[in-house]
C-alpha cells in the first residue's frame, strides 16, 4: 500500500470540491425561484448600503405641517406622526433589519459551529452535555428566549442582534455536530487521521468545508428568521429605538394610528415580507443546488 | 412501552436542569437592579424599607447559587415559584390562570394550521404540477414570509376602516361566555394558523409524493380503489408521521407567536404576563414562564413520540 500524504489529500478533496461548486452554480442560475429570491435580497442589500442617496428625505427630519399625510406625490409612501417621509424612513430602516439578519446569524454560526464541531468530533461526555444544552435551549420558544435576552442586555438594536444570534445558536450547534457525525466515517477522514493529521487540522481543513453546504443554506434561512425576530422585538419595543428607523418599531408606532393613518401600517409590513421571501427562495434554491442527493 | 416511557422521563431530567440553569442566570444578567426600580418608583411596598431589607427581602442577597437552589427547591417539593417583586402574589397563581388562555390559543391555532395545511399539502401533492398545485405552493412560501404581528396590526385595521368593526379588546374568559370567548379568540388563531401551516402544508406535500410512489400505493390503484380510498386508508396515514413529529417542532414558535398575538389583541395569557413581567423586571415571573414553557415543549414532544405507535402500528417501543 503506498502511503499518502496530508496534502494529496487535501489536493484531492479541493478537487472534488471545484467540481461540485461548479454543477451547484449551473443548478442554482437554472432555477428561476432562487434567482428571484436573489434578485429580492440584491434590491434590498442595494437600496440598505446607497441609502443615503437614495431616499429623498432625511429619514429623521420632520415636518410639522406634514403630519400623517396620506401617500401623495410629494411622499410616495406618504408621511407619519411627526411628519417624516415613510418611504425615507423605510430605506434607512432596511439597514437595520438586514444588517441584524446578517451580523445575529454570524453570533449564531461561530458560537454554534465551533460548538458542534467539538461535539460530533469528540462525542463522549462532552457531546453529552453540549447536546442535552441544546436540547433545554431547543425547548424554550425562540422568540421568548430573545425577548429576556434582550430585556437582559437592554433594548438596543446591537443587543436584540447579540439576542437573536444567540437564541440561534442551537440550530447550528445540532445541525454541525450532525454533519460532523455523518462526515466522520468517511474515508477521506479516516486517511487524514492514519497519516496522524492533528485534530484542530482535521476539523478545520477536512470536516469544515463538506459540511459547510448545509450549513450556508441553513444560514440562509436563518437570515430570514432573525429579519422577523428583529422586527418583532421591535413592534415590542425591544430593538431599535426611535428616533432611528426600523420596519418593526415603524409598525409599532404604526399602531397607534390605525385609524388615521392606515398607510404607515402598510410599507413596512410589505418591506418585511419581500425581504423574508427573498431569503427563503434564497436558501431553498441554495439547498437544491448543494444537496448532494439533487445531484 | 412502559420501560420507553420511563426511560424518557428520566431522560428529561438532565434536559430540564439545563434548562432551568439556564434561564436562572440569563434572567439574573438584566441590568438595572430591580430594587432601583422599585426605589427609583416610590413603590409603596418599598418606600417603607431602606434599599437593604429590600435587597434581603427578595432574597437577593444570596449567592446565586444559593438563590437557584432554594428556587428549584421550591418548585420540585412545594410547587412553589416564588412570589412576584411586584405584586405580591405567588408566581404559581399568576402562571395557573394565564396557562390555560395561552393553551386555548395555542391549540385553537394548532387546528386552524392543521385545517388548512393537510388538505391542501394533500391536494397539491395529488395534482402535482398542476396550476393548484402551483397556487399552493406560493401561497405557502408566502405565508412563510408574512410576519404574523403585520398581519394582525392589519386586521386590527382595515376591518374597522371598511366596516366600522374592531375586534373585542375587553377579555372574556371561556369558563365566563364561551361563545364570546371564542369570537375573540378566533381571529389571532387563525392568524397564527396560517403562519404555521405554511410548512406543515409543504411537509405533508412531501411525504405525501413520497408515499404515492410507493408499491402498495400502486396496488390499492391495480385494485380499483376510488381516488378517495386510496389517498385517505392508504396514502394519508403514512404520510402524516412526519407531519405529527413537526407539530413538536413547531410548539415553540406557536407559544412565541401567541407572545405577540396576546400583545396584540390584549389577551391575558403567559405571553402578556412575561411580556410585562420582562419590561419590570420581575425575574420570578420570568423565570417561571420560561420553565412551564420548556416543560410543556418537551412534554408534548414525548406524548408525540408516543402517538407514534397509534398512527403507525410497526412502530414498537423499546
Amino acid at each position: 500500500m503506498t502511503a499518502t500524504s496530508p496534502a494529496a489529500v487535501s489536493t484531492a478533496g479541493a478537487e472534488v470540491l471545484a467540481q461540485r461548486r461548479n454543477r451547484a452554480l449551473a443548478k442554482f442560475m437554472g432555477n428561476p425561484a432562487a434567482l428571484f429570491g436573489a434578485t429580492l435580497v440584491l434590491v434590498f442589500v442595494v437600496l440598505a448600503v446607497f441609502a443615503s442617496w437614495i431616499a429623498p428625505y432625511e429619514p429623521n427630519k420632520t415636518n410639522f405641517i406634514m403630519l400623517r399625510k396620506a401617500p401623495s406625490a410629494m411622499h410616495w409612501l406618504g408621511t407619519d406622526e411627526i411628519g417624516r417621509d415613510i418611504l425615507s424612513r423605510l430605506i434607512h430602516g432596511g439597514i437595520a433589519s438586514l444588517y441584524a439578519g446578517v451580523v445575529s446569524v454570524f453570533i449564531a454560526l461561530f458560537v454554534g459551529m465551533p460548538i458542534g464541531l467539538v461535539a460530533g468530533w469528540f462525542g463522549g461526555w462532552l457531546d453529552a452535555i453540549i447536546s442535552r444544552a441544546t436540547d433545554a435551549l431547543l425547548a424554550v420558544p425562540f422568540l421568548i428566549l430573545a425577548i429576556a435576552l434582550a430585556a437582559a442586555l437592554g433594548p438596543s438594536l446591537t443587543n436584540a442582534m447579540i439576542a437573536i444570534g444567540l437564541s440561534q445558536v442551537p440550530i447550528f450547534v445540532r445541525l454541525t455536530r450532525g454533519q460532523v457525525l455523518a462526515v466522520k466515517t468517511e474515508d477521506f477522514v479516516e486517511g487524514a487521521r492514519a497519516v496522524g493529521v492533528p485534530n484542530s487540522l482535521i476539523l478545520l481543513r477536512h470536516i469544515t468545508p463538506n459540511i459547510f453546504a448545509p450549513i450556508v443554506v441553513q444560514a440562509t434561512l436563518t437570515v430570514a428568521t432573525a429579519i422577523i425576530a428583529e422586527a418583532s422585538l421591535s413592534f415590542l419595543g425591544l430593538g431599535q429605538q426611535p428616533p432611528a428607523p426600523s420596519w418593526g418599531s415603524m409598525l409599532n408606532t404604526a399602531k397607534n394610528y390605525m385609524d388615521s393613518a392606515p398607510w404607515m401600517s402598510i410599507s413596512p409590513g410589505i418591506a418585511i415580507v419581500l425581504v423574508v421571501l427573498g431569503f427563503n427562495l434564497l436558501g431553498d434554491g441554495l439547498r437544491d443546488a448543494l444537496d448532494p442527493r439533487e445531484q | 412501552m412502559k420501560t420507553y416511557v420511563a426511560r424518557r422521563l428520566l431522560a428529561l431530567v438532565p434536559t430540564l436542569f439545563f434548562a432551568s440553569l439556564i434561564v436562572f442566570v440569563t434572567v439574573r444578567l438584566i441590568p438595572g437592579d430591580v430594587i432601583d426600580l422599585m426605589l427609583s418608583q416610590n413603590d409603596v411596598s418599598a418606600s417603607k424599607l431602606t434599599r437593604d431589607q429590600l435587597v434581603a427581602a427578595l432574597g437577593l442577597d444570596r449567592p446565586m447559587w444559593e438563590q437557584y437552589g432554594r428556587w428549584m427547591g421550591g418548585i420540585l417539593f412545594r410547587g412553589d415559584f416564588g412570589q412576584s417583586l411586584w405584586q405580591s402574589v405567588p408566581v404559581s397563581e399568576l402562571l395557573l390562570a394565564r396557562m390555560p388562555v395561552t393553551l386555548e390559543l395555542g391549540l385553537l391555532a394548532l387546528i386552524v394550521a392543521l385545517i388548512v395545511a393537510i388538505p391542501i399539502g394533500v391536494y397539491s401533492a395529488i395534482r402535482q404540477d398542476t396550476t393548484g398545485d402551483y397556487i399552493a405552493r406560493s401561497f405557502s412560501i408566502l405565508m412563510l414570509a408574512v410576519p404574523s404581528f403585520w398581519t394582525g396590526t392589519m386586521v386590527m385595521v382595515f376591518p374597522s376602516i371598511w366596516w366600522g368593526w374592531s375586534p373585542e379588546v375587553r377579555f372574556v374568559p371561556f369558563t365566563e361566555n364561551p361563545i364570546q370567548n371564542l369570537k375573540q379568540m378566533i381571529l389571532p388563531a387563525i392568524i397564527l394558523g396560517t403562519a404555521l401551516s405554511a410548512v406543515s402544508m409543504r411537509l405533508t406535500r412531501t411525504m405525501m409524493l413520497e408515499v404515492l410512489r410507493q408499491d402498495y400505493i400502486r396496488t390499492a390503484w391495480a385494485k380499483g380503489l376510488s381516488e378517495r380510498l386510496v389517498v385517505a386508508r392508504h396514502a394519508l396515514r403514512n404520510a402524516l408521521i412526519p407531519v405529527v413529529t413537526l407539530i413538536g417542532v413547531q410548539a415553540p414558535l406557536l407559544i412565541g407567536g401567541a407572545v405577540i398575538m396576546e400583545q396584540i389583541f390584549v389577551i391575558p395569557g403567559m405571553g402578556l404576563l412575561l411580556l410585562d413581567a420582562v419590561y419590570q423586571r420581575d425575574y420570578p415571573i420570568i423565570t417561571g414562564v420560561f420553565l412551564v414553557v420548556g416543560v410543556a415543549i418537551m412534554l408534548l414532544n414525548l406524548v408525540i413520540d408516543l402517538s407514534y405507535g397509534l398512527l403507525d402500528p410497526r412502530v414498537r417501543y423499546r
